[in-house]
């Protein structure tokens, strides 16, 4: 059984309530892009929540399925970011945000070619030696049908797992979104994903896209987990049991109070995952 | 068929794609998803709103329409080079000075350096703040080959002609908003004393002495270089001022 039950998504509006927060088992992510800076206020608030809460720092600038290999002075902050805050979890996802000298933000798409497998597992091996300590790969949004894929995405995750050593983040929310753009079965996957390496789940709210409608689904974190997703949720931790599991919001933030309701509903099913078993 | 791309040639196209510059066959049937335009709006959107959040005054004056359309501009000519949107923005300032002709705005470049200046201060290192018992502590002679340090969240911006900080402050301070402008020049300086960044007017030698002792020079020769023989204000006024604010972190005293 994992200590961590169920967390939340912090962002800087709710740090007052969250520092004085005392709800069992509660932790909080943070992306760590926001934190990893030489000083000041937004580090002593980090630093505090640190102090009361578990911490997870979910990155998502290390271009790890980048051609090119994560940016030296980037990994060296997070390195740093890593031994001020020590967090429980550290996780990136399987995706690239880096061209040369620029950033691109967001979690770009790319072929999954043994080449970009043997490339993949380098710069995780790279982040895990800089950090001293695995991280977890998180499945990201689809958007595009792409040619050329040597692997599925489930097993090209677990073959990272396998070879590097790294732990698995399974976004639901994620797996949602993708199955309904790309035309695969949601169901299928979660129930055909590797249980063991998962050490952390995702959950988010989406939006159908303005122009599109339902057609193409966005990863837009901007709405309350759907019941699709909750469904996924319950069916995935019923085979592989409970995991900590975090609900993500980034964008239209309600109160703190709406956003600590949706992490009961996943603390008490973990809960009763764990009775159950 | 032409042969699979490597990852390295698959990220240059896609990237060229996000902003309309593919040239394979492949990106360009990529792009042509509809999809894509998640990653287009993602990536766009994504600096813009970092560039907006990053610049509030400066948005609030011009409005969302023509900050975006700026804004729009201006990144695709300076991509972030950092994973770290909470930092982008160099070069923003020296952007609008250029637009300066055709929007007869331009004061905006200053206020957007002020901006930054904010951005900057808050995302410092911490350090200790310089203490006036320390400077009090030292002779008169000591004084004069000692450098004083700028904290690292110090920040001065500054403009020959335009009250670039009186319009920063106002909107800052959401105060005196429609009050007459002095149209002349000024400057700001921001720091960090405690745990939220400060800011107040800096007299134009009291900026010059900052830019001296971030050079490195000693007290003496800062404080002649900023203010000549028969200057309107002196250093003994200036200087208890800018400890005050937490200018300096630290004093450096010469070798022995």
């Amino acid at each position: 059984m994992h200590a961590l039950t169920a967390g939340l998504g912090l962002k800087a509006e709710h740090f007052q309530e969250a520092l004085s927060c005392r709800a069992p088992g509660l932790w909080f992510e943070v992306h760590a892009e926001n934190y990893r800076v030489a000083g000041g206020p937004r580090l002593a608030w980090l630093e505090a929540v640190r102090a009361a809460h578990p911490l997870s720092l979910h990155g998502v600038s290390l271009s790890l399925a980048g051609a090119e290999p994560p940016d030296a002075a980037t990994l060296a902050g997070l390195a740093a970011l890593v031994r001020r805050v020590e967090p429980t979890l550290v996780s990136e996802h399987l995706a690239w945000s880096r061209r040369g000298p620029h950033y691109l933000p967001d979690l770009l798409p790319f072929p999954r070619s043994d080449e970009a497998l043997v490339t993949i597992c380098a710069h995780v091996a790279q982040v895990q030696d800089a950090l001293g300590r695995p991280i977890a790969l998180e499945n990201p949004s689809h958007y595009l049908t792409i040619e050329g894929h040597a692997w599925g995405e489930i097993d090209f995750l677990a073959e990272i797992a396998r070879r590097t050593g790294c732990s698995l983040l399974l976004d639901i929310n994620n797996v949602y979104v993708s199955a309904r753009n790309t035309g695969l079965s949601a169901e299928g996957y979660v129930d055909a994903f590797p249980a063991d390496p998962v050490v952390e789940i995702h959950l988010a709210g989406h939006r159908a896209d303005p122009l599109l409608g339902e057609r193409l689904l966005i990863d837009s974190h901007d709405a309350p987990v759907a019941p699709s997703v909750w469904a996924l949720f319950e069916r995935f931790v019923a085979r592989a049991g409970a995991r900590p599991t975090l609900i993500e919001r980034d964008a239209e933030l309600p109160q703190f109070a709406e956003l600590l309701a949706e992490r009961d509903r996943a603390h008490e099913r973990l809960a009763a995952v764990v009775a159950a078993s | 068929m032409p042969p699979a791309p490597t990852l390295d040639e698959f990220q240059r196209e896609f990237a060229a794609a996000l902003f309309g510059e593919a040239t394979s066959a492949g990106a360009q049937a990529l792009a042509a998803q509809p999809g894509f335009a998640v990653y287009r709006n993602t990536v766009l959107r994504g600096c813009i709103d970092a560039l907006t959040d990053n610049h509030p005054t400066v948005a609030t004056l011009v409005g969302r329409e023509w900050f975006d359309a700026a804004a729009d501009r201006f990144v695709r000519t300076h991509l972030p080079r950092d994973g770290r949107l909470v930092a982008y923005g160099e070069g923003f300032a020296e952007f609008l000075d250029a637009l300066a002709p055709e929007t007869e705005l331009a004061y905006l470049g200053g206020v957007a350096r002020l901006d930054r200046a904010w951005t900057e201060a808050h995302l410092a290192a911490d350090a200790p703040v310089l203490a006036a018992a320390s400077l009090a502590a030292l002779s008169p002679r000591e004084l004069l080959d000692t450098v004083l340090v700028p904290h690292p969240a110090a920040r001065w911006v500054t403009s020959p002609d335009l009250p670039i900080f009186t319009i920063w402050r106002r909107h800052r301070e959401q105060a005196a908003l429609d009050a007459e402008l002095d149209w002349h020049g000024e400057g700001g300086l921001l720091t960090r004393p405690g745990a939220a960044v400060a800011w107040q007017a800096l007299e134009s030698g009291a900026a010059t002495f900052l830019d001296e002792c971030a050079q490195g020079r000693p007290f003496g020769v800062a404080a002649e270089r900023a203010f000549p023989a028969g200057s309107a204000v002196g250093i003994d006024v200036c200087l208890p001022a800018l400890v005050a604010a937490g200018a300096f972190t630290r004093l450096e005293l010469p070798p022995p």
